[in-house]
């Protein structure tokens, strides 16, 4: 990329909220800033007043609060047809679960105005949710937790016996809770619903090492970066506090063998589970770059740099090494702002 | 019993499997052994080399040498 074109790349950026179960905006553009050769400017899309990235003028930009996702794709092309005229957004990465749904939807008519995406498919994006995950790993011979969706709490206790306790209750889009008991399984099963909606889905609990592995598809069966990631402090959310990379061939086979069973197109998360025998089990595909995405920056393969690559055109050879044993430690930070900012956010609905 | 090839071992006595990404923390002993180990040499040269150097009896040595296996084993560290 040319380092002195005058206009900088504008790129869009969701998932600001870098709190304690992080989005992975920031990191995202993190990357985005070291990996780019030439400048840019970074437009946040931010849900609410709070998002940490908001304030961080040297992160982001500009921001601008676009609609929630239940409020659907209109409002959401409208909200953007304003903020590109404003802005001329070349680029967007949407980073949440929840959002991909519309972004996907819009993608073609957001190329028409000019704006670039690099997303999966509708099809690809539904194979491998929670609720599919099972029937996915039978269709490409994956080891995948046997599970159940359901939308009564009284299926719990079927759930219970054929698959013994502890339970893994999980949120649709969101969060799992291990359940011991079926007053476990029923409180959380409340919980997840009233939080995250129906159904619920309730899967086999794996024993084992839990790993990671961030990747990066180019829609045609390749794999262009994978990166395997080990949790060395995890919090009582279930979330990476520090982690290292890993060597280990098993799941770098694993990941390409997921990237040309599905051909998918852009980053992706898979959370992995091995067991005593060695087995690795898929226990979740997450269609968006993880929060602990700028490890891959530090490893040596800059995977949202090299997103917005291909998103561009470029072609974009896949990365044969990367750095074992590097470590990230997430670390909290007051970011000190003033009430204007925040007034000015919450009246105008941009910063 | 071989240590697994990709077995990172410093100086210090730090060992760093890449493979899980675990690591230990040994005495300065152990980082000798482990060097050698990774240096080729077989038990009985390591043995030999150990009663040599230090003031140990064999049978002493022996035993260490079971359990100091048997933490290696348990620490994933050795070729299966």
């Amino acid at each position: 990329m040319d380092k002195h074109t005058k206009k900088p790349l504008v790129i869009a950026v969701t998932g600001l909220n870098a709190i304690d179960s992080p989005g992975p905006g920031v990191a995202v553009i993190r990357a985005l800033r070291e990996g780019l050769d030439r400048e840019l400017r970074i437009i946040g899309f931010s849900y609410e007043s709070l998002e940490p990235g908001i304030y961080m003028h040297d992160i982001v930009d500009k921001t601008y609060q676009i609609p929630y996702p239940s409020a659907g794709i209109k409002a959401l092309f409208e909200r953007l047809n304003y903020i590109h005229a404003e802005e001329g957004m070349e680029i967007i990465i949407p980073n949440f679960d929840a959002e991909l749904y519309n972004f996907i939807r819009l993608s073609d008519r957001l190329a028409e105005i000019g704006i670039r995406t690099f997303l999966p498919n509708i099809e690809q994006l539904e194979a491998r949710d929670k609720i599919n995950l099972l029937k996915f790993g039978k269709k490409h011979k994956f080891h995948v937790p046997e599970d159940k969706v359901i939308n009564k709490a009284e299926e719990l206790n079927k759930l219970a016996e054929d698959f013994g306790y502890p339970l893994v209750v999980k949120g649709k889009y969101y969060e799992a809770i291990i359940a011991y008991t079926i007053e476990q399984a029923h409180k959380a099963f409340y919980k997840l619903s009233a939080k995250w909606g129906h159904p619920i889905i309730v899967q086999q609990f794996i024993n084992g090492t839990e790993i990671n592995i961030a990747a990066l598809g180019d829609g045609e069966g390749n794999a262009i970066s994978i990166i395997p990631m080990r949790k060395l402090y995890i919090t009582d959310k279930g979330k990476a506090w520090a982690g290292i990379t890993l060597e280990d061939q098993e799941l770098i086979d694993l990941a390409n063998h997921f990237v040309k069973a599905t051909k998918w197109k852009g980053g992706f998360e898979l959370e992995i589970m091995k067991d005593a025998k060695g087995h690795l089990y898929i226990m979740e595909v997450n269609p968006r770059f993880p929060a602990w995405i700028y490890l891959t920056a530090g490893a040596g393969q800059n995977q949202p740099a090299t997103l917005v690559k291909m998103a561009l055109g470029e072609k974009v050879a896949p990365f044969t090494k990367y750095e074992v044993g590097k470590i990230f430690i997430r670390y909290s930070w007051d970011h000190i702002t003033d009430v204007k900012e925040f007034q000015h956010l919450s009246a105008y609905g941009e910063l | 019993m071989k240590l697994k090839k990709n077995i990172a071992t410093s100086e210090n006595g730090f060992i760093f499997n890449p493979a899980t990404g675990d690591s230990f923390s040994s005495n300065p002993i152990a980082a000798e052994i482990l060097q050698m180990m990774k240096d080729g040499k077989s038990s009985s040269q390591i043995k030999a080399e150990l009663l040599d150097k230090y003031h140990v009896e064999e049978l002493q040595l022996e035993r260490d040498w079971d359990d100091w296996m048997s933490q290696l084993k348990d620490a994933n560290l050795l070729e299966q």
